[in-house]
């Protein structure tokens, strides 16, 4: 970057970065802005999303913006916020600051917006203001004067509704401009806090060699004490004489901090009452009417699980006929491709490794693209925050914050994105137990397993439906039970902290756009596919030659992997699971779906040579009642099937989501950790159902 | 006359203007940055159905706490004159 720092103004790239609080539709303009011209990825050493996105301007040139973190302060309370801030004082890393600031303000509140915006302007740095979400601000009765608030803040204003593109063009033009002027700030301290903060940033400005004015905004974090990226930098004579000035301001009786946050809302107080025109007093918002029946004790449970239920129903069965179509279509493809290629272990890798690896995640897709559309949806109606409001009791008895009940419910379709979900979560402690509970949940990928061990446990025909599904529903109240008490014993324990707090904004409903939520949806799948997609393939691999090799000419299906390199395994784990009821067939079952769950289906089916991979195929059900061990008694008891299902609850079976997990967590720590825990727990819970079962008779 | 309360104290509907912190506050620096402030006026509107968090309206927004936090809020409310 530094080369073109000397390079003509018209032929460098200007850096954008687009600010503001949570719920101001920032991510929404992101996106008017940029379209599908946008990178996702990492901050380096945290695990914050970087987006970043490319437009041009209107006279053509290409333009880079960064889409920050939601932020209320530049005083940061979570990762996300402390990225922002670094970002915008150029501390993170090889970042330069951008050259530019669009601040993204929701005019329906514009008071409160306008806290970030003051500190926003001290930096100096050239700003545009985007009063988004005007046509809501209308809806409560709210109108602002764009041309005075410009004159007020002494920077470009442009109205605009990110959700219908209005106003974006418009938003473009003032970008584009060649020259804009550098902000000043216009609030005051009082006199004794101004006197202090202007010592501080000459004696900063004298260090460093850089204006006075620029330095104001970083004299007013460390005047406060904040830590900020690179603390330890600070000079001692810097820090000794901050110390001092907070001690001598003390004793004079103010509160550096109270002082500066009051100095700022008086500001932005005096702003709007200069600016903003309130409708007719007494109208009722129309928010507050919804939140009456929404949040209601009777009401607001029935709508938040009727909409649950709704989401659940969706996921498990309008996505069952896409999931058919991808099913079908790779089958045929493998078809395809085996009657086209000649037998021979490169047909195999592509058939069984390779096309069956890349269904095996594309089959999951129809139903995280539903997931994701149904979070979409309740995160820009606004249903979300009152989501976490009804739920935080609950979540907090386990030691949790309201906003961990997204991720957990995530999980229930796939534990991937639910812990991808969990980057909401401030407090790092919360957030990593959300993480190691959230695999817990039961998600789709246990469904075959569920649904196949059910029809071996009451194989009749006369077998009520009703019973089958109590016996799924259990299995899925068992998971989140013990996801639950592991999260009260993990913030008990090693997780040790307080319940997290929550300080939570309910921002006002607006009616969704489509568009926006199907791109969100869009890249959140794309994101999935990316981190789930490239693992699944390559370990699909792996265990296609473990099942493969070493080959053995003229066996059949069977006994080859019987003989292979996970059959030799399944054997030598014989001795560890027999005490749960398991034979040395289930093992390889167990070793096969180690990567994935549902493999377990098609493993078992090639253990017992049936042709059918279906998780309700009657030959593999009757094939499994039919086998016996050695001494002639059956393998497959109903307390085996039991055993069996208990095992697919708690243990942790999924490499995409260790995988994940190592990336959200920057070690391999916690993902073994996690392996440790479920999987032991499951071990210890299999060996108490299979005994105790046992001892009963069963 | 006025009286000095705690913000979990009010009940569901009730105006009152802000005072200050409790010193055992954990939360000062985020609440005021919110905009929780001495003289700011503050309404709370209702609890969660399950008796917490609450919600209050604050300069125009709505904002939800828990019984916790605002148990270290100090208001005023004003005697119905």
């Amino acid at each position: 970057m530094s080369t073109w720092a000397t390079a003509p103004t018209q032929e460098k790239t200007l850096t954008f970065v687009l600010v503001g609080n949570p719920n101001c539709g920032k991510s929404t303009l992101f996106n008017a802005l940029t379209g599908m011209r946008q990178k996702v990825g990492n901050y380096p050493g945290v695990t914050v999303e970087k987006k970043v996105g490319e437009f041009f301007s209107l006279h053509g040139q290409p333009m880079q913006i960064i889409d920050l973190p939601g932020a209320y302060s530049l005083s940061p309370r979570s990762p996300d916020e402390a990225i922002t801030r670094d970002v915008l004082l150029g501390r993170l890393g090889d970042m330069t600051r951008p050259d530019r600031i669009v601040c993204v303000v929701d005019a329906s509140n514009l008071e409160r917006n306008l806290f970030l915006v003051t500190q926003i302007l001290d930096l100096g740095v050239p700003t545009m203001l985007a009063l988004n979400m005007i046509d809501l601000a209308q809806s409560k009765g709210i109108s602002i004067d764009a041309a005075a608030l410009s004159q007020e803040l002494g920077i470009p204003v442009v109205a605009c509704q990110a959700h219908k593109k209005i106003g974006v063009t418009e938003l473009r033009q003032a970008m584009s401009k060649e020259r804009l002027p550098h902000p000043v700030r216009r609030w005051r301290l009082q006199p004794e806090m101004e006197k202090a903060v202007n010592e501080l940033s000459a004696r900063l400005a004298e260090e460093r060699g850089e204006e006075p004015s620029r330095l104001f905004a970083e004299a007013l974090i460390i005047l406060v004490g904040e830590k900020s990226g690179n603390d330890s930098e600070l000079s001692p004579p810097v820090r000794q004489l901050a110390q001092g000035l907070r001690r001598e301001l003390e004793e004079q009786g103010l509160d550096c901090h109270e002082a500066i946050v009051a100095s700022r809302y008086q500001y932005a107080q005096e702003v709007c009452e200069r600016v903003v025109r309130t409708g007719p007093v007494g109208e009722e918002d129309p928010s507050d009417k919804l939140d009456a029946v929404l949040t209601h004790p009777i009401w607001g449970w029935t709508i938040f699980l009727g909409l649950m239920s709704l989401m659940f129903f969706a996921i498990f069965t309008l996505a069952t006929y896409p999931m058919d179509w991808v099913d079908g279509g790779f089958g045929a493809l493998a078809n395809a491709v085996k009657k086209a290629m000649p037998a021979g272990d490169l047909r195999d890798l592509i058939t069984d490794g390779v096309i069956a690896g890349v269904g095996g995640v594309l089959v999951f897709l129809p139903q995280i693209l539903i997931l994701f559309f149904f979070i979409g949806l309740l995160e820009d109606t606004g249903y979300m925050a009152r989501a976490a409001f009804i739920m935080d009791r609950i979540m907090s008895r386990v030691g949790l914050h309201g906003k961990s009940f997204i991720p957990l419910l995530s999980s229930y379709a796939c534990a991937i994105p639910g812990i991808m979900a969990t980057r909401t979560i401030e407090n790092p402690k919360d957030r990593l137990v959300t993480i190691l509970v959230a695999p817990l949940m039961s998600c789709s990928a246990r469904l075959p397993v569920y649904t196949l061990m059910i029809a071996t446990l009451l194989p009749a025909k006369t077998v009520p439906a009703l019973q089958k599904a109590g016996i799924m529903m259990a299995l899925y109240v068992v998971g989140t039970a013990i996801a639950f008490f592991f999260a009260w014993l993990f913030k008990k324990t090693i997780m040790h902290s307080e319940t997290p707090v929550l300080i939570m904004e309910l921002p006002p409903y607006r009616r969704p756009s489509l568009r926006a939520v199907a791109m969100q949806m869009i890249h959140r799948s794309k994101l999935f596919v990316k981190r789930a997609g490239t693992v699944i393939l390559g370990l699909s691999i792996l265990l296609w030659f473990l099942a493969a090799y070493p080959k053995i000419d003229g066996a059949d299906a069977s006994s080859q992997l019987a003989q292979s390199f996970a059959g030799k395994a399944g054997h030598a784990i014989e001795p560890l699971i027999k005490p749960l009821g398991f034979d040395w067939k289930i093992g390889i079952g167990l070793i096969g779906s180690f990567a994935a769950r549902e493999v377990f289906v098609s493993t078992m089916s090639v253990v017992y040579n049936v042709e059918a991979t279906d998780d309700t195929s009657v030959p593999l059900r009757e094939a499994m009642l039919q086998e016996k061990w050695p001494d002639g008694s059956p393998v497959f008891t109903p307390l085996v099937c039991v055993t069996l299902m208990v095992f697919y609850v708690l243990a942790m079976q999924c490499i995409s989501t260790v995988v994940v997990v190592r990336r959200e967590t920057n070690s391999w720590r916690w993902p073994l950790f996690q392996i440790a825990y479920m999987t032991g727990t499951a071990y210890l819970a299999c060996l108490l159902v299979y005994q105790g079962g046992k001892m009963l008779g069963l | 006359m006025s009286a000095v309360h705690l913000l979990s104290e009010l009940s569901v509907g009730t105006e009152a203007e802000i005072r200050g912190f409790h010193p055992d506050c954990k939360e000062v620096k985020r609440l005021r940055e919110m905009g929780l402030l001495p003289g700011t006026k503050v309404k709370l509107i209702r609890w969660a159905p399950l008796g917490d968090p609450l919600e209050i309206k604050i300069r125009g927004y709505n904002l939800s706490l828990r019984k916790h936090e605002a148990e270290h809020v100090e208001v005023i409310v004003a005697a119905p004159s």
